[in-house]
């Protein structure tokens, strides 16, 4: 146990730093490679530890691709009833499903553990991670950690190739750009949402539910052109939870979608915006919430 | 026997209105679905001329919201309790009982349904009603052939969780397999979209399963879909569904009480 995390306080003492700027960054870099280190380690035995039941794993594996690819077909038999969804070909719309759910798979895997909390604060159990000297979100999302999540991610990833194939997108540096700016996007505002949404345990454990309707309801809605829905719905989508500029508008700019509601390109350079002010928001709500916390133990 | 079984439902249903802030969370999240499945079925019906498939747009939106109000009802997520007893060993204790342990996880399933019809089914449907024009059972005694059709769907759901539960006797961890029917559920009951837009050879082949009992067929007799004869041959399959999959669960659990040393020795 010689390589705990714990080491990274024994590095030395920096020498006096020649300009202000890059004073904090040797110990910074530390002490991010120490948690990386210390994230790999606890993920790695819980993927082990999955491992002991490989029957359970596979099939869970194996539904949570089904499960994702069912939902698919639902838009594929819709697509089958009518010909475009909103004037969006088949094509497009299997862009934009994969813009949309990538990004929610990609973060139901490594933040969405987080929601775990409410199981800790009902059990008591969160105090034990408060106790640890490494922040209690890092620890959640990885004690908890379950590597049969990533089945989502098979029928996501394929849809968004052939989505990107279907659509004849030339793969030059502004397409890739846009793609890596609402995968990006789209994966901070997601992960912002998990945490939000295990943030409520700390006030009403029980009210853990609502807080689906923003994340699988966000990416569900995502799914779908935005201007198929009311302006109210629209609104929300496009300004609570920010989630049109990160598949929506995309989507318009990379294949030239129908654009009814006239949205301008430019948006798309906000959703990075969105998606750091979505982690902030989150990250302030997650500390208050700890500092609001009491222990269920007498 | 059934007046044990009828205290179990009873104190089962008080147990389930306890959780009030969860209700109303569940609520909340069947109603936003049934909100963003309304809205893009009425699209989709208005897109093929306002009709698809006998279904016009009031009868989408109408199902985009009775069916939401069904998930906790017929069980959709499951339940897994029961598989939860067998990994700890506690299922030695259900079977000491000198009740059959099918109709008693039968009472305390239908005990909490009946509280999850007025908690977590009417409200959706209510509130769906605001934002859309909905359709609602008429003449006034398909109410109760309704009624009828969802009791028996609710205990095709839970002989089918029962089943799967059992599977937990063999692979400890059953979570992977309940996994595989929720998703079954999911899809082949029409909550993802009423079977009838499936592709004909799909269609067959689910209304051949025991899942659009479990809540496409309620939904189509809340809808006025089916009459005369028609709802006599509706409620026959459910009832055969509802003897198939119970038998089903015994020819399971006899084959696990022989086999199965319990956890715990």
């Amino acid at each position: 146990m010689a390589e705990l995390p714990v080491a990274s306080t024994k590095a030395p003492p920096a020498p006096p730093p020649p300009a202000a700027g890059d004073a904090a960054l040797g110990p910074l870099l530390d002490e991010l490679v120490a948690l990386w280190r210390l994230y790999r380690r606890l993920v790695g035995a819980q993927i082990r530890s999955e491992w002991q039941y490989r029957t359970s794993f596979a099939f869970f594996l194996l539904a949570q691709a089904l499960i994702t690819a069912l939902e698919l077909a639902a838009i594929v038999i819709l697509l089958d009833v009518v010909p475009d969804l909103g004037g969006w070909s088949p094509a497009q719309v299997a862009l934009l499903y994969g813009l949309a759910t990538v990004p929610f798979a990609l973060t139901d895997l490594i933040v969405s553990p987080v929601e775990e909390l409410a199981v800790h604060v009902q059990g008591g159990t969160f105090d034990r991670l408060l106790l640890r000297p490494v922040s209690a979100l890092i620890q959640l999302c990885a004690l908890e950690f379950e590597l049969r999540r990533a089945g989502k991610l098979i029928p996501n990833v394929a849809t968004l190739v052939v989505g990107l194939v279907a659509t004849d997108v030339e793969l030059d540096v502004r397409s890739l750009g846009l793609l890596a700016i609402g995968l990006a996007s789209g994966s901070a505002i997601y992960a912002a949402l998990w945490i939000l949404s295990a943030s409520i345990s700390f006030w009403a454990v029980s009210a853990l539910q609502a807080t689906h309707a923003f994340t699988y309801g966000g990416q569900f809605a995502n799914q779908y052109p935005l201007h198929l829905y009311p302006g109210w719905i629209r609104a929300i989508l496009g300004w609570l939870i920010p989630l049109a500029f990160v598949a929506y508008v995309p989507a318009i700019e990379l294949i030239g979608a129908p654009n009814p509601l006239g949205l301008p390109g430019w948006l798309v350079l906000l959703s990075p915006l969105a998606g750091v002010g979505a982690l902030a928001v989150a990250l302030t709500v997650w500390t208050t919430g700890i500092r609001h916390y009491q222990s269920t133990g007498s | 026997m059934p007046r044990l079984l009828w205290e179990i439902a009873r104190r089962s249903f008080r147990r389930a209105s306890h959780y009030r802030l969860a209700t109303a969370a569940g609520v909340f999240v069947n109603t936003v679905f049934g909100y963003l499945r309304a809205a893009v079925l009425v699209v989709v019906a208005a897109r093929a001329g306002g009709e698809v498939r006998g279904l016009d747009e009031v009868d989408l939106a109408t199902f985009a919201f009775v069916s939401q109000g069904f998930i906790m009802v017929v069980g959709v997520f499951g339940d897994r309790e029961l598989a939860q007893r067998i990994r700890t060993g506690d299922v030695v204790i259900d079977l000491y009982r000198p009740a059959d342990i099918q109709l008693w996880f039968l009472a305390i399933w239908l005990g909490r349904a009946g509280y999850q019809v007025l908690a977590r089914g009417v409200p959706p449907v209510l509130l769906g009603s605001l934002a859309f024009e909905l359709r609602w059972p008429d003449p006034w005694w398909h109410w109760g052939v309704f009624v009828v059709s969802t009791v028996l769907a609710s205990i095709i759901g839970f002989g089918i969780r029962f089943c799967s539960n059992l599977v937990a006797f063999w692979l400890l961890d059953n979570r992977g397999v309940e996994q595989m029917v929720t998703m079954a559920v999911n899809f082949f009951t029409g909550l993802l979209l009423p079977i009838d837009l499936f592709p004909p050879w799909l269609e067959a082949l689910t209304r051949a399963l025991p899942f659009p009992s479990m809540l496409q067929f309620p939904v189509d007799v809340f809808l006025g879909r089916v009459s005369g004869w028609g709802l006599i041959w509706l409620l026959t399959q459910q009832l055969a569904w509802v003897v198939a999959m119970l038998a089903l669960g015994r020819l399971i659990l006899a084959a696990a009480t022989r086999r199965v040393v319990v956890q715990g020795g």
